[in-house]
């Protein structure tokens, strides 16, 4: 039975066509409606990541693979593997990141959810900070926390290992932001990952050198702080520019 | 306010053929408009250029008057839209899915209402299943409910009757008179034969892009 076959049933259609104007007036804009918004896209793809777990697992268990890897192939001698555990962990960990950032607004774009997102009324760069915000929280985050455990494998002095996790946080940070503004570029693309790649890596190269810079610095006992500064400004800026650059490259993709 | 969309000298070019020139149309609230065409004939185009997806075309849009480019935040706040693609994630629920585009269009999620228009809908005792599990035209008809869900004058719709049952192919109509009737303004693209009413009108798309308005 349809409730949907009747006038009765039929919800109220009833339009003011003043409302939606009124409501936008420079004195009475609602503040509440953006972040109503950004909450609720950020709880939805926390629910879509958390139900499609091997999405959330993939970059992890890659990262987990290329750690182990590297000393069955080089060698198990531990001052050998400490010299090259800082880079080798940051470029593991960036590789990981990039790898998950093809599939950021690439259902979306399928289910023609992106173009709706495109078409609401509230700013898209805050609902693509959003979006971006989820795919650290459930990459970036996981890299930096399991780094430190895979660092013991690779004989990693154990007073680097809170750089080491500062640093990977910080920077996939950054690393998920430059990346999504890529992902937003390709998305109208059928098979956009080798482009993605080749535009983003040149952008996280400062990242990556300054990230495996803090926690070299940290093994050598001088200061770490003056590169997760850095990390930090890079971070902030960003922050800055990177959710404009997004949503001028959805809107170029959507336009294609 | 009186709601008016209007065209002029609209033209677009796909691959180096017009999909239609010198389009002028103007739409007023109370009138349902129905996008006609062959296959490939531009009507999605044109809808999407009409909803300012595109900005691929020449000639003019203006909203109320007041061009497009001025009075695009107004236009949005005006506009749901419904594309080809309904838009409805597989793994979340019906009732997740609307929460969302609730939230989207500035409201705040009441479950009430949600519920409310997924009944209106038919869809009560699918609200908790998730939307991959149900068929084509039950995720077409959870994109639907947004209709009831957030009220917004203009409502653009393309092929919104794909995969629908007859039933619901004549409560959508229904839908759609009785929104036109209390002011609002329906723009569709659809191969369904919509029951002449009052309010209907005609803009046909075809080679050449001739705009047979009547």
């Amino acid at each position: 039975m349809f409730a949907w076959a009747g006038e009765g049933g039929m919800p109220s259609t009833e339009v003011r066509p003043g409302d939606n104007a009124a409501r936008s007036a420079p004195d009475g804009e609602p503040r509440g409606g953006l972040g109503v918004a950004v909450w609720a896209t950020l709880k939805r793809d926390l629910t879509l990541l958390m139900r499609r777990r091997s999405e959330v697992l993939n970059p992890l268990v890659f990262f987990a693979l290329v750690i182990t890897l590297f000393p069955i192939g080089i060698s198990p001698d531990p001052e050998l593997l400490a010299t090259i555990a800082p880079g080798l962990l940051w470029v593991a960990a960036l590789l990981a990141a990039l790898l998950s950032l093809d599939s950021l607004f690439r259902s979306d774009y399928e289910d023609g959810s992106l173009e709706q997102l495109l078409l609401t009324p509230q700013p898209l760069a805050m609902l693509g900070l959003a979006k971006v915000a989820v795919h650290w929280l459930l990459t970036g985050l996981p890299l930096a926390l399991m780094a430190p455990v895979l660092g013991i494998m690779l004989a990693l002095p154990a007073g680097s290992y809170l750089i080491l996790a500062v640093s990977l946080a910080l920077g996939t940070a950054s690393l998920s932001l430059i990346g999504a503004i890529g992902a937003a570029l390709t998305v109208g693309l059928s098979r956009g990952g080798v482009l993605l790649s080749l535009l983003v890596l040149p952008l996280y190269i400062p990242v990556l050198i300054f990230g495996a810079g803090a926690v070299q610095a940290a093994i050598m006992g001088d200061g770490a702080s003056a590169h997760l500064a850095i990390l930090g400004a890079l971070l902030a800026l960003s922050l800055m520019l990177a959710p404009w650059a997004i949503a001028a490259s959805l809107r170029i993709s959507i336009n294609g | 306010m009186t709601l008016r969309l209007q065209a002029r000298g609209l033209a677009c070019e796909r691959d180096d053929r017009w999909l239609f020139e010198d389009l002028d149309l103007d739409i007023r609230g109370g009138e349902i408009v129905r996008v006609e065409g062959p296959n490939g004939s531009g009507k999605t185009t044109l809808l999407k250029i009409l909803s300012g997806q595109l900005a691929d075309y020449r000639g003019e849009l203006f909203w109320n008057e007041s061009p497009m480019r001025q009075a695009r935040q107004a236009f949005l706040e005006n506009l749901l839209y419904l594309g080809h693609a309904p838009g409805v994630k597989a793994a979340l629920t019906p009732l997740e899915n609307l929460a969302w585009y609730q939230a989207l269009a500035g409201e705040s999620p009441t479950e009430a209402a949600r519920l409310a228009a997924l009944d209106a809908v038919g869809l009560a005792g699918f609200e908790d299943l998730p939307a991959g599990q149900l068929s084509a035209g039950q995720q077409r008809r959870v994109a639907l409910a947004r209709l009831a869900l957030t009220p917004r004058p203009l409502w653009v719709l393309d092929e919104p009757f794909t995969a629908i049952d007859r039933d619901g192919v004549a409560a959508l109509e229904a839908q759609l008179v009785a929104h036109a009737r209390s002011g609002g303004c329906v723009l569709v693209t659809t191969h369904h034969d919509i029951t002449a009413s009052q309010e209907l009108r005609h803009v046909r798309l075809g080679r050449g892009g001739r705009d047979a308005e009547h």
